[in-house]
């Protein structure tokens, strides 16, 4: 699609009506996952290993069996054999095989008659371990001492010689680094840290499944993604994922982390065994934390040169990063590409490694891996911007990326909008207010890809000329009300004639998730396109009922007109009175369209911060923060604001606070929100929004997905910013308060 | 002919070859041209690929059209959350 071929001028898009979901969720009328209940339903717990690495010696439930009211366990025993890849994993992480691999792996779960009665069972169910050598630490893990956990792990990537919990290895770049360094004027090189964290979301995972003795099942849970549910449920059980029919609840937040599976399956399971009865199983925060997948940590050398007027000639930077004890789910495959996306470098190297630790299978964070590299290459950047008194904004102008340029993992951008989010935080009033004493100000740019994907949307014309449009991305934050303003927008009716049903697996196409920020672009996308085949068939049903050819009808403001003075003088023919007459002019009218969508550009953005640090206790308070970002289109400005102001708060919990923090015995200390500590309302200022809309020529309103590239730029700005309050670099997250007084006294001491 | 460019690490298994060149009119039929050239290449592209196409990340879509002078780079599978 050329850009000339963005539509501009717009009625609908562009507009804040009402959310669509939001009077049911303030009422409490939405259904979450643990929101549903069926007759003779059953309640499931899941016993979990206490041990990091442990072998499984023996598994005795026959306690919890007797217990009156208790109707099933399932262990790995009751799970097909021979699965493969990572199908096989996805079975590995549903219940423990003959080892426990992590603090919290299911190793069995038990269903009841009430949810008490459950947990009970659970704790009469007695596992057998032998304790085995475990390591959660990325860097302690390929020390020539540690334990190799998963004997044969790697994959072709990894180069011989390697520690046997390198799971992938890769490398790539282009120029010459090394004439590049000696161009410089400054080369500096340090390594940097960041601890993996959980996505936070408020709703733990939740599902009621229900699978007969003739393999026929179905599910209501809580997902980013049910047809995932459905191929992963499918393959861990063996069975038709035709026989699995899968309804997605509203969601109480994903960012990734509810592409996958955690105990789905068991439901199923258990509910096979108890003779088909639903069961519903209901994690808590604890088993959430412990046992679904937070993102990875990483350890990351970064070198970067510049000269003295700020033009980078090189960059090298060594990722290793942890996605805990099943390959594959690190995102440094996605890290590496991120690194220096935002810069236009003439000579840059990449490596990185995937490292197998015993810690839970990894899952998506919000633009996954592009946060951590982002702390290093942009903390370094600021480093360097520092220490030759060069401003942080100028040097990005000066280096970044812009249309045409090639980008650092290889391909030529296309339209792309970062110069024009420096430019905006540049001019923006925050960039400018006069700093006090122990206040600091930093910057930081952030890069994501951006993602289409398998997409099927119908859209279906009511007899009263309203549209429904059936969609398979669940809304997390605000797909329905944007797609059905382009629907809206494109048909010429009003908003409010648009409803967006998000259905189940059963009604239409595979969907891939709603992952990688492509839900409002993608079935955007696919649902304009199904808006205007029924355009089409309306405008035909017109020309049938004139007489004159269907190429002689024209659709503008929601009724067929003739096309001009020729075509025969008809008044239009509204979407109501064509909806009314459909099923006597040849039968329903709808619209459908399915496609694995491409031209999704990519997504930038800069961020602005002002810190105080109290140099009495190290404590941070952020005074002001700025998100700037391209949302190619804002289709509703306001989901697009608060798609940049939570992924600015999540990253700002990760620059402060958030740490998944294991003890000497690879047991997770701090399961809970009272010790993971995430940033709530008081700790944080209104965050401060512009929206840049540099239009995507892959959509015909210009959308770009704006979901995740907010979370990148805070992780750097805050160390950066703090950089400034007092001296003091922190180059290993969090910035946390005692880490930052332990930074200032280490600064004064000299 | 298409130009594909390996990743560093991958051109272990293309004869140490940073570019190589195939004919092919789908992302389906240059990975498959790919393997047959380079056997070696195969369990990276089992493993699954995103494939960028004159600048687009086409993702997995084997469908999507190569052109004669189209320049391709293979890049890791890509996630998102």
């Amino acid at each position: 699609m050329a850009r000339d071929d963005v539509k501009t001028g717009y009625k609908y898009v562009g507009t804040r009506p009402n959310r669509p979901d939001g009077l049911d969720k303030v009422t409490g009328r939405a259904r979450y996952g643990a929101d549903f209940s069926l007759p003779g339903m059953l309640h499931a717990a899941v016993v979990r290993s206490p041990h990091a690495h442990a072998r499984i010696v023996r598994i005795d439930a026959s306690k919890a069996l007797a217990l009156e009211g208790v109707k099933a366990v399932v262990t790995r025993a009751d799970l097909p054999t021979g699965l493969t890849g990572e199908d096989l994993n996805l079975q590995d992480n549903t219940l423990a095989g003959d080892r426990a691999l992590y603090d919290g792996h299911a190793v069995a779960a038990v269903a009841a008659t009430s949810p008490l009665l459950a947990q009970d069972a659970a704790r009469l169910i007695e596992v057998e371990y032998e304790v085995l050598p475990h390591v959660t630490d990325v860097d302690a893990a390929i020390a020539p001492d540690a334990p190799v956990i998963r004997p044969g792990v790697a994959d072709y990537s990894v180069p011989e010689g390697m520690h046997g919990n390198v799971a992938r290895y890769m490398e790539f770049g282009h120029g010459d680094v090394e004439a590049g360094f000696a161009a410089a004027d400054v080369v500096r090189e340090h390594t940097y840290r960041t601890e993996a964290t959980h996505q936070g979301y408020i709703e733990p995972h939740a599902a009621v499944g229900q699978l007969g003795e003739d393999g026929r099942g179905e599910m209501w849970v809580c997902t980013q993604g049910h047809w995932y549910i459905r191929r992963m449920c499918s393959a861990v059980l063996g069975i038709e994922a035709a026989n699995l029919r899968v309804t997605p609840s509203e969601i109480g937040g994903g960012f990734g982390g509810k592409t996958t599976i955690f105990m789905e399956p068991l439901t199923l399971a258990l509910s096979k065994k108890a003779g088909g009865r639903p069961v519903k199983l209901v994690m808590s925060r604890s088993e959430v934390l412990r046992a679904t997948g937070p993102t990875a940590s990483a350890s990351m050398d970064v070198k970067i040169g510049m000269k003295r007027d700020g033009t980078i000639t090189a960059g090298q930077v060594y990722f290793r990063m942890q996605g805990g004890a099943f390959p594959g789910m690190s995102p440094i495959g996605e890290a590496l590409p991120c690194a220096f996306a935002c810069y236009d470098i003439p000579a840059l190297k990449h490596e990185g490694i995937e490292i197998i630790t015993n810690r839970p299978k990894a899952a998506a964070y919000r633009a996954p891996g592009s946060p951590m590299a982002a702390f290093a290459v942009e903390s370094m950047i600021d480093e360097l911007c520092r220490e030759l008194g060069l401003d942080p904004i100028e040097v990005r102008l000066k280096n970044g990326a812009r249309n045409g340029s090639k980008s650092s993992y290889g391909p030529v951008y296309d339209v792309i909008g970062l110069q024009e989010t420096l430019e905006a935080a540049k001019a923006h009033p925050n960039y400018s207010i006069p700093l006090g004493p122990n206040q600091g100000r930093g910057v930081a740019s952030g890069f994501w890809f951006n993602h289409g994907g398998e997409t099927s949307v119908s859209l279906a014309i009511g007899e009263d000329g309203t549209a429904t449009v059936s969609i398979g991305t669940p809304d997390i934050g605000g797909s329905r009300a944007s797609i059905g303003l382009m629907v809206a927008e494109t048909l010429g009716i009003p908003y409010e004639d648009v409803r967006v049903n998000v259905v189940e697996t059963g009604a239409l196409g595979v969907n891939e998730p709603t992952h990688g920020s492509r839900a409002t672009f993608a079935s955007g996308k696919a649902a304009v396109i199904a808006a205007e085949a029924a355009i089409r068939e309306m405008c035909k049903r017109a020309a049938a009922e004139w007489g004159i050819d269907a190429d002689a009808v024209e659709w503008k403001d929601g009724a067929a007109h003739p096309a001009g003075p020729n075509a025969g003088k008809f008044p239009p023919m509204t979407i109501g009175e064509i909806g009314a007459k459909m099923g006597s002019t040849g039968g329903p009218i709808s619209g459908h369209h399915e496609v694995t969508a491409g031209g999704y550009g990519a997504s930038f953005g800069t961020h602005v911060v002002d810190v105080e640090v109290d140099p009495e206790t190290g404590r941070t308070t952020v005074l002001r923060y700025l998100v700037v970002q391209d949302a190619g289109t804002a289709i509703h400005p306001a989901y697009v604001e608060g798609q940049y102001q939570g992924g600015a708060a999540q990253g700002i919990g990760w620059a402060l606070n958030e740490e998944y923090i294991y003890g000497p015995d690879g047991r997770l200390q701090n399961p809970v929100f009272l010790d993971y500590r995430i940033p709530v309302a008081s700790d944080l200022p209104m965050i401060d929004t512009v929206i840049v809309e540099v239009p995507n020529p892959g959509h015909p309103y210009g959308v770009r997905g704006v979901g995740e590239t907010g979370i990148t730029p805070p992780l750097p700005a805050i160390a950066s910013a703090i950089a400034g309050a007092t001296g003091a670099r922190i180059r290993s997250l969090p910035c946390s308060p005692p880490k930052v007084l332990a930074a200032i006294k280490a600064l004064k001491k000299g | 002919m298409a130009k594909v460019h390996l990743w560093a690490s991958l051109r272990r298994f293309a004869d140490g070859q940073e570019v190589v060149e195939v004919e092919a009119a789908t992302v389906g039929q240059m990975l498959d041209a790919l393997e047959r050239a380079h056997p070696g290449l195969a369990p990276a592209i089992k493993a699954g690929l995103s494939v960028a196409v004159d600048g687009e990340v086409i993702a997995n879509n084997r469908a999507a059209p190569v052109k004669p002078d189209s320049e391709v780079y293979l890049l890791q599978r890509l996630k998102g959350g």
